[in-house]
């Protein structure tokens, strides 16, 4: 019981701190600790000869104990978790899985306590997993399911979301991925790929070679198709990219460069700019019978279009009052507001899955911020404030973003660095997300399960 | 009120004098150097700028944010006219490209907006528009990898590139 006493006092934190700093418009530099829960991911049990086909066949010396790693970093990289050191774990994780002695996951401090289990049936891995109450003695949960081997690091991801939302009562976000473009080469000559990884990072894959310079790669939230900009042949358009076939074509047969794109929330359109004659207007196209719809007509420049999450709405960036500003539209294109009145110009707004916050990024005096204010502009709040950075992107339960920032060069013009960095909603729990090279452009897709 | 008025602009001045006095004092060879190369927030010197021929630059420069064409601009761009006029087998790429100091997305456009307003001019001394085409960089490929006002405003330009 205590337990839940506690992690409602978590979630109750997290509203309360979210409604009080609506009213602030600073920025909150204070990295401060949420007092993370104390928790233990008991190594997943099997038995011997379990262990010896994983072996052979993941070439992984204890599977299970690979998977509460996995469940650990997630924990710890939410901010909300401490996984506790396994060196003090008392029990053996097979009798841990069966009945718990609760008094020695209490003496090392353990308020939640993960146990599980792995075993292999017909080439199969099955998974079985608990979730205990420590200080009340009881299961709080207990599942199991079934996947290829090769799935292992999923396995992880999909227990920490269960966890997490038995826990806090809201949707995870670790069974997911993020893409990206990968950069390298001198700032003059930047050579750019996309690039997919597992949201902790691992399983980097590259789905271009380099060969022609590629930008801002978008998720369809329903599907595994992405849409992106390409310069294949000198001409940017936008592409739409089948991550599982590879198979990619140029959306629509438009006279000019097309850029900016995003999937509508059913993800049967795309959104996006067609720039002609030094005019950007917002046109959608119809995935399915092709139908181009012109949204804006306006001679001003208007991008970064995003979808509210029940198509209803459209936000988009245009500098029709004379600087960048964020404005939102009926999807059929009227009804136009601008929405951000503050100091400085605001660009790339990106709609909240939960539909009640629009991200976006602020230049103010020489310097780059990633904030949120609700859809009808008020309540602007800052989370984090650099020499550059921009791009955000929401976690699919919208508690997390993804952006990206690059650094400021020395007089000679050395030392640019570009990397991808998460940040929580509340402003706390700033990371860097680790890629193997230099990373922009990030967008986080939604869950691959459930 | 007026008085008020009065009051803040002499404060002001006097501030404004103090900041200049400080620039004198410490900063004299540096500001004098980007002064000369910047005037009213565009680049006007000669660094990586190439030629198409023989006196005809290949590139003009903008302020921030801006797609305004500035006399010295117009005047590049009225030489390449002549010299394409001149070269009626030559066709042109015009490049535009924005400093790294903006969203990725909104300079596109606004690489796409510069490209655009150098076309214009060079259609209006008799280049047909066929003989022209445009192609927007945003911020992906600066000149001048500074992270500095006098590298920005080298980077904020559109230049005309021979097609074939």
């Amino acid at each position: 019981m205590k337990i839940i006493k506690l992690l409602t006092g978590i979630c109750i934190f997290f509203l309360s701190y979210t409604s009080n700093s609506f009213s602030l418009i600073e920025v909150d530099i204070t990295r401060g600790n949420l007092n993370p829960l104390p928790i233990a991911v008991s190594p997943l049990s099997q038995n011997n000869k379990t262990k010896k086909i994983f072996q052979n066949k993941l070439n992984l010396d204890d599977l299970g104990l690979e998977i509460s790693k996995v469940i650990e970093n997630n924990l710890k990289q939410s901010g909300l978790f401490n996984p506790l050191s396994k060196d003090a774990f008392l029990q053996k994780p097979d009798i841990a899985h069966l009945k718990p002695r609760f008094e020695d996951w209490s003496l090392i401090k353990a308020q939640a306590l993960i146990t599980g289990k792995v075993l292999i049936e017909n080439d199969k891995l099955k998974v079985e997993f608990r979730l205990w109450d420590v200080l009340a003695a009881r299961e709080m949960l207990a599942l199991s399911f079934t996947t290829v081997p090769n799935n292992w690091r999923r396995v992880g991801h999909i227990i920490t979301d269960k966890v997490y939302e038995r826990l806090t009562g809201e949707k995870g976000y670790f069974d997911t991925r993020i893409i990206y473009v990968s950069e390298e080469g001198p700032k003059t000559q930047r050579v750019k790929k996309l690039a997919i990884m597992d949201q902790d990072g691992f399983n980097i894959k590259y789905l271009t070679l380099g060969n022609e310079l590629v930008l801002t790669p978008r998720f369809n939230p329903t599907n595994q198709m992405v849409t992106y900009l390409s310069y294949f042949r000198n001409l940017p358009r936008v592409y739409l990219l089948d991550i599982e076939t590879g198979i990619q074509e140029v959306v629509g047969d438009f006279p000019g460069m097309t850029f900016a794109p995003r999937f509508s929330p059913d993800g049967k359109k795309i959104i996006m700019s067609f720039a002609k004659d030094g005019n950007s207007d917002i046109y959608t196209m119809d995935i399915e019978n092709r139908i181009v719809e012109r949204i804006t007509n306006h001679p001003s420049i208007d991008t970064s279009p995003s979808y509210s999450p029940n198509g209803k709405h459209i936000t988009f960036n245009s500098d029709r009052s004379g600087y960048q500003q964020i404005y939102v539209m009926k999807s059929d294109g009227s009804n136009v507001k601008r929405i951000s009145f503050g100091n400085g110009i605001y660009g790339t707004p990106v709609w909240s899955p939960r539909g009640d916050l629009i991200a976006f990024t602020k230049l103010h005096k020489g310097k780059f911020y990633i904030g949120v204010m609700r859809t009808d502009g008020k309540g602007e709040r800052l989370l984090t404030e650099n020499f550059y950075q921009e791009a955000p992107s929401w976690a699919p339960n919208g508690r997390v973003i993804i952006f990206y920032r690059e650094t400021k060069t020395n007089k000679e013009g050395e030392g640019f660095s570009a990397k991808l960095w998460s940040i929580d909603l509340t402003g706390y729990n700033e990371r860097l997300v680790e890629t193997e090279t230099d990373a922009s452009d990030p967008s986080w897709s939604s869950l691959l399960s459930n | 009120m007026n008085l008020s008025k009065i009051l803040k602009n002499i404060f002001l001045v006097i501030l404004f004098g103090l900041v200049v006095a400080a620039c004198a004092t410490k900063k004299t060879t540096t500001t004098a150097k980007v002064d000369s190369q910047i005037q009213g927030d565009v680049y006007i010197g000669s660094d990586t700028v190439e030629e198409l021929a023989k006196g005809v630059p290949d590139r003009v420069f903008f302020a921030t944010n801006e797609s305004i064409l500035t006399t010295k601009s117009r005047d590049t761009l009225r030489k390449q006219a002549a010299w394409l006029r001149e070269n009626t087998n030559v066709n042109v790429v015009i490049e535009g490209h924005a400093d790294e100091r903006g969203t990725r997305e909104y300079n596109l456009a606004l690489g796409e907006r510069r490209a655009n307003a150098a076309k214009d001019y060079l259609m209006t001394y008799g280049i047909s528009a066929d003989r022209i085409s445009v192609i927007s960089y945003g911020k992906e490929r600066p000149v001048d990898p500074g992270s500095n006002p006098l590298s920005w405003s080298k980077n904020r330009r559109s230049v005309t590139v021979k097609a074939n």
